[in-house]
């Protein structure tokens, strides 16, 4: 076999009190679509920022083909034909396509841009990846798919060889994945050499070549993916047995939990009303972009209603801001965790504890020290939040890790409903399981959990009831026992549509 | 293969330590260096000069903490001793006086509070707005000149002192302590870095986010008044041009001192070490007798290498 496009050469890096990385070594070839899977903090994205040139290695480094290289920063990455898309993009959002995928290299005449050129350049480019947007569209005016093509013909204009992916498909739809798929194997025909992260094994058995899972760090394995199978990743990846894997258990309804009426606003196309019973775990099915998200905002009071009720167990509850919604016992883990879950640049005992300090204060107003330090201890194991202290920056926490700091913030509170946006977004198969175990325990203690779920396995595994929301209304509320991957799919699909195959 | 971990350690150790370690070898460097800079006197001249700084650094470091700031202040201080000198001229009560002054600058406060928190007024422009009527004000009231004050037992809250240390200089401490344990120690300080962190998740977790920006304000300006009736009794008169720049003094100490212009970062222990770096760098220049513009500079350069160090060590962090 010819050398390998890109190589690991005992690549390490310690962060102070972290080794995220120990002399990990493995081959990515040409032609291939090279899987790497680890769980939360096993490691997966420092390596790709060293990589993309962002990290130094502490020691050991990469080659590329037989050469030994060392980035000194992204730009000198993107020169040696490697382009990493990050879950974040690194697009310029007021700038237009074209501007974006060009970049620091914009066509000039007479030393002015040449504006033509750079429409027609960027079309034809952003043919290359099947889309057929309009380069003076501003990036801010894209949904996150249609970005991800831009950053992806943005590396292609560069001329990357080697193309790495981190979590790409987290917050996209099922036909948005499947676009992506069709253009990450056409890089593969082309010969470019593609690094592929993700927590989401179907994807990872649909898509890839050969695999490389990582733990603490470390190199476990790598090997073609023809010779392993899900259980094997999975328990390579974990080291361990999975204590408990979900398995859905019926439980009674106790009563009246969250009942809506007529509820109006933004981002709903009809009055929405619906109602969950205390003890049930109610599910929200949906594509991207059908409303949920919007309706437990708008339950939560983090957007403005213009009308409609929440009735807490038979009572009305007037919720104007978040604040209201929590004192009456309803809480929301939001969906983008980033821009409206964590506070950067505190540490993760802070963030756990944001709202929970309020009611555990001395007098109301002096912070329980003592008490905020076992509540986030005790989320840190319930959550396995991999954190060398709870005094750590959570900004210095993996992706996922960050994710599992929030949903413990709001598993600190006791309610009596919780609206979780996505809660296993992001999130290893391992703490999944883990998720869905807390979310019965919650149920079984009378709390009436609401799930929004873009994964059908997600959905139909924990949910005793299902509402497929379609266009910014509900479409149906299915029980358990009715419910169909099928079903749920057709009544997801735009109305115009005609159901995919 | 221990190197690159042992120089991040020492890193990491500047990052904490830094300022002190700064502040620790200034101070040894003008013992030795600067004549009479140990003396008894000029320590108390410098902790007197530092005690208006370091009162109002309190307030402005958690209007940084929660993303804002304030420009208003060096005008509060100023009309605010200029209102107090005149209510006390024209009814004879120092109380009123005190009151008078104090009421002017919760005012000016609450208003910076309410705009940039209720009508979400960019806080630049808005203190920048208020910086000019309080300005305005404060000559309107004196009718452009320094007013003198007749009580003399007002002078007492600026001239006297205690134990040997001026009482500005208790009333400052004073205030580090009681800050500083309010942002570490309640809910409020640490709801107030949560807001400079990230003003949409301290929303969805509950947080009044407007209600603590008018809280922070109105105590600003609250504090900001303050200190200018304390200037005022160490002057014996309101003087209406008093503190001209005084908010990019204050500014400076809190960013020398680590706290963050985009929110969420900023400890008490730094912002003392910054107001005390300001002030001996101060007082060493006028001990060396460097002239008023060449001290312009030099204030300028320690900003900017401040701001520079803050912005290694973020990009340290990221990379
Ligand atoms: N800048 C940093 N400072 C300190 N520690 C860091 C930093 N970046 C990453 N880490 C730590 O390194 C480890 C690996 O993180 P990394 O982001 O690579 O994980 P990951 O495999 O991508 O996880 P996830 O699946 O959650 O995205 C984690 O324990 C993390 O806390
Ligand atoms: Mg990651």
């Amino acid at each position: 076999m010819s050398a390998p496009a890109l190589s690991f050469n005992g690549a390490t890096m310690e962060f102070p009190g972290v080794k995220a990385l120990t002399d990990v070594s493995f081959h990515v070839h040409a032609g291939s679509i090279h899987a790497l899977v680890g769980e939360n903090g096993a490691g997966k994205s420092t390596l790709l920022k060293i990589l993309s040139g962002a990290y130094r290695p502490t020691a050991g480094g990469l080659a590329l083909g037989d050469r030994a290289q060392g980035f000194r920063d992204t730009s000198a990455a993107l020169a040696a034909g490697v382009a990493v898309i990050y879950q974040e993009l690194h697009l310029v959002p007021e700038m237009s396509v074209a501007e974006n995928i060009f970049l620091g290299h914009l066509p000039r005449r007479a030393g002015l841009v040449d504006r033509r050129e750079l429409a027609a350049a960027a079309r034809r480019q952003l043919e290359l990846v099947g889309e057929s947007i309009d380069p003076a569209t501003k990036v801010r005016k894209l949904p996150l798919a249609q970005r991800q093509m831009v950053e992806i013909a943005k590396a292609l204009t560069r001329g990357a060889r080697i193309l790495a992916f981190d979590e790409p498909t987290s917050s996209l739809s099922d036909r948005e994945v499947r676009r992506l798929f069709t253009i990450i194997r056409d890089l593969k025909a082309r010969g470019c050499a593609i690094l592929y992260v993700s927590h989401r094994l179907e994807e990872i058995f649909a898509l890839c070549d050969r695999i490389t899972i990582l733990r603490d760090g470390r190199h476990v394995e790598t090997a073609a993916l023809g010779n392993l199978t899900r259980d094997e990743v999975v328990r390579r990846m974990v080291g361990r047995e999975l204590s408990h894997i979900h398995q859905y258990a019926p439980r009674p309804a106790v009563g009246a939990g969250l009942a809506i009426k007529n509820l109006t606003g933004p981002g709903l196309a009809a009055p929405v009303s619906f109602a969950a019973h205390a003890g049930e775990i109610f599910g929200f099915f949906g594509l991207v972009g059908a409303g949920r998200t919007e309706l437990l905002r708008l339950i939560y009071g983090a957007t403005e209603k213009t009308g409609g009720q929440v009735l807490l167990q038979g009572a009305r509850v007037d919720i104007a801001k978040p604040r209201d919604a929590i004192a009456a016992g309803i809480v929301l883990c939001p969906e983008d965790r980033k821009k409206e879950g964590i506070v950067a640049v505190r540490s993760v005992l802070e963030n756990i504890n944001l709202s929970a300090r309020r009611r555990t204060a001395r007098a109301g107003v002096f912070i329980n020290e003592s008490w905020e330090q076992a509540n986030a201890r005790q989320r840190i194991e319930q959550l396995r939040v991999r954190t060398p202290s709870a005094r750590q920056l959570i900004r210095h926490l993996s992706g996922g890790n960050q994710q599992k700091v929030i949903l413990g913030r709001w598993l600190s509170e006791t309610v009596k409903v919780i609206l979780l946006d996505e809660p296993t977004r992001g999130i290893d198969v391992g703490a999944k399981s883990e998720i869905y175990g807390i979310m019965q325990d919650l149920a079984r203690a009378g709390v009436c959990v609401i799930v929004v779920s873009s994964e059908l396995p997600e959905v139909l595994g924990t949910a005793d009831r299902i509402a497929v929301m379609r266009q910014g209304r509900i479409a149906a509320v299915l029980d358990r026992a009715d419910a169909t991957e099928e079903k749920l799919l057709r009544l997801a699909l735009p109305v115009e549509s005609t159901p995919a195959a | 293969m221990s190197n690159p971990t042992a120089r991040r350690a020492v890193a990491d150790f500047l990052d904490r330590a830094g300022m002190l370690l700064v502040l620790a070898a200034l101070f040894v460097v003008c013992s030795v260096g600067v004549e009479n800079f140990l003396s008894w006197r000029n320590l108390q001249g410098l902790s007197l000069a530092v005690s208006t700084t370091g009162m109002v650094a309190c307030t402005m470091l958690f209007c940084l903490a929660a993303g804002d700031f304030d420009l208003s202040i060096g005008s509060v201080v100023a009309c605010a001793g200029v209102l107090a000198a005149v209510v006390m001229t024209r009814t004879g009560s120092i109380t009123l006086g005190i009151l008078g002054g104090l009421g002017l600058g919760a005012l000016a406060g609450y208003v910076n509070g309410f705009v940039v928190a209720r009508l979400r007024i960019n806080a630049l422009i808005t203190t920048l707005a208020t910086m000019q009527i309080v300005r305005g004000l404060g000559f309107i009231i004196s009718d452009g000149k320094a007013v003198g004050i007749g009580q003399e037992n007002f002078f007492l809250l600026g001239n006297s002192g205690f134990a040997g240390i001026p009482t500005p200089v208790w009333i400052t401490a004073a205030c580090f302590t009681v800050f500083g344990l309010v942002l570490n120690r309640t809910v409020f300080g640490r709801d107030t870095l949560a807001v400079g962190g990230n003003t949409e998740a301290a929303h969805l977790a509950g947080i009044d986010v407007a209600r603590i920006k008018v809280v922070i304000f109105t105590v600003q300006g609250l504090m900001a008044a303050f200190a200018g009736i304390v200037l005022a009794s160490r002057m014996t008169s309101g003087q209406p041009n008093a503190s001209l720049g005084f908010e990019l003094e204050v500014i400076s100490a809190c960013v020398l001192g680590g706290v963050s212009l985009t929110g969420g970062v900023g400890s008490m222990g730094f912002v003392i070490a910054g107001v005390l770096i300001m002030g001996i760098v101060q007082n060493a220049m006028n001990l060396l007798n460097v002239a008023t513009f060449y001290q312009y500079v030099a204030r300028g350069l320690i900003l900017l290498a401040a701001v520079l160090f803050d912005r290694w060590k973020r990009r340290r962090q990221v990379g």
